[in-house]
């Protein structure tokens, strides 16, 4: 068996090259207190890049997302609320930049869609149990009770071995 | 015989969602600036540095505001779309030279013509984000007061100046 002390060297060596780039990106930004950073790195995490859409501000690496980040920097800086900042881009680039976008009527099929489509699953699961469970149900007539005799005692081809 | 339409209900409305789906790119985010007054700005012009455009210049005529850059491969493809527009349907053309280098742009429009009345030089890109700009080219038809009535994320080609520009200009014209 081989030592597993390559691969753990090789994992240390990614992670440790990881760190070195986050702490890059960081130091691009320097800020006036640890708050304006938190600020800073929470608001361009919950912010979309627009050009490559599966990636926040803070992690994209598109031109686009450069300048957004060093815009939301300013903004920061300047002490403008979180509030004030997300407005900015939202009256630029609409709702689609934000990844906890506002309920309101154009959004409810986004937020509450789920739970209909959840709702209607549960009505029919409910209807489905209670109509099997009827108490009313009409017995067996006597062609019926006999065809199930059969099929219990396994006499009956009625499924057939077509095989 | 309901057992058999519910499922059937179901896979057709799911159908149709996929189906509208596979239609829609998501990489075109509608622009929350359609219906509204054209960002303000004023940037100095691409030839003469020493002069301006502003968004006052937008007004007066149904105008198209076109986003281009020399490194955007599909602007060098709209280029001819654009130039043949300005000549043969005689609509109006504002240019926005988006995080490009002078030399460059006063190159590719040497060699390849210039279909715009004006274009205004968007060094680090500061006027493009207030007009929600994330991709080029980009092109916005502005009525006469200003007002943005409609974005095409992408180049125009044949196809879109006919299907969508050519009548919507035809229609902003007809409006008083």
């Amino acid at each position: 068996m081989r030592s597993p002390r390559p691969i753990v060297g090789l994992l240390a060596l990614l992670a440790l090259l990881a760190s070195l780039s986050v702490q890059a990106s960081l130091d691009l930004y320097r800020f006036d207190n640890p708050a304006q950073e938190a600020r800073f790195r929470a608001l361009t995490h919950k912010l979309r890049c627009l050009v490559c859409q599966n990636e926040s501000l803070a992690d994209s690496d598109a031109d686009l997302a450069h300048d957004l980040r060093q815009e939301v920097y300013e903004m920061v800086r300047k002490g403008q609320s979180d509030q004030q900042i997300i407005d900015y881009l939202v009256a630029r680039y609409g709702d689609f930049v934000l990844y906890d976008p506002p309920v309101k009527p154009a959004n409810y099929p986004l937020w509450f869609g789920p739970f209909v489509v959840l709702a209607i699953a549960a009505l029919a699961a409910a209807i489905a149990i209670r109509r099997h469970n009827r108490p009313d149900r009409p017995p067996l007539t006597e062609e019926e009770r006999r065809r199930a005799e059969r099929l219990l005692a396994g006499t009956d081809n009625d499924e057939g071995d077509k095989s | 015989m309901l057992r058999y339409l519910v499922p059937l209900v179901l896979f057709i409305v799911l159908a149709g969602f996929l189906w509208v789906g596979l239609h829609r790119d998501p990489r075109l985010v509608p622009s929350p600036l359609i219906g509204k007054p054209a960002p303000e700005f004023r940037l100095p012009l691409l030839k003469d540095p020493g002069r301006f455009m502003t968004t006052a210049d937008l007004k007066g005529k149904v105008t198209l505001f076109n986003v281009w850059a020399t490194w955007c491969v599909s602007c060098r493809q709209e280029h001819e779309v654009l130039v043949e527009l300005a000549r043969n349907a005689g609509v109006r053309i504002l240019g926005l030279d988006y995080k490009d280098s002078r030399p460059d742009a006063l190159a590719w429009l040497q060699r390849l013509g210039n279909p715009y009345v004006a274009i205004a030089f968007d060094a680090n890109g500061r006027v493009g984000i207030d007009w929600g700009v994330y991709g080029t080219p980009e092109t916005f038809v502005v009525d006469r007061h200003g007002i943005i009535r409609y974005k095409q994320i992408g180049p125009i080609t044949e196809q879109v100046w006919k299907d969508k520009l050519q009548p919507l200009i035809e229609k902003l014209r007809a409006e008083s």
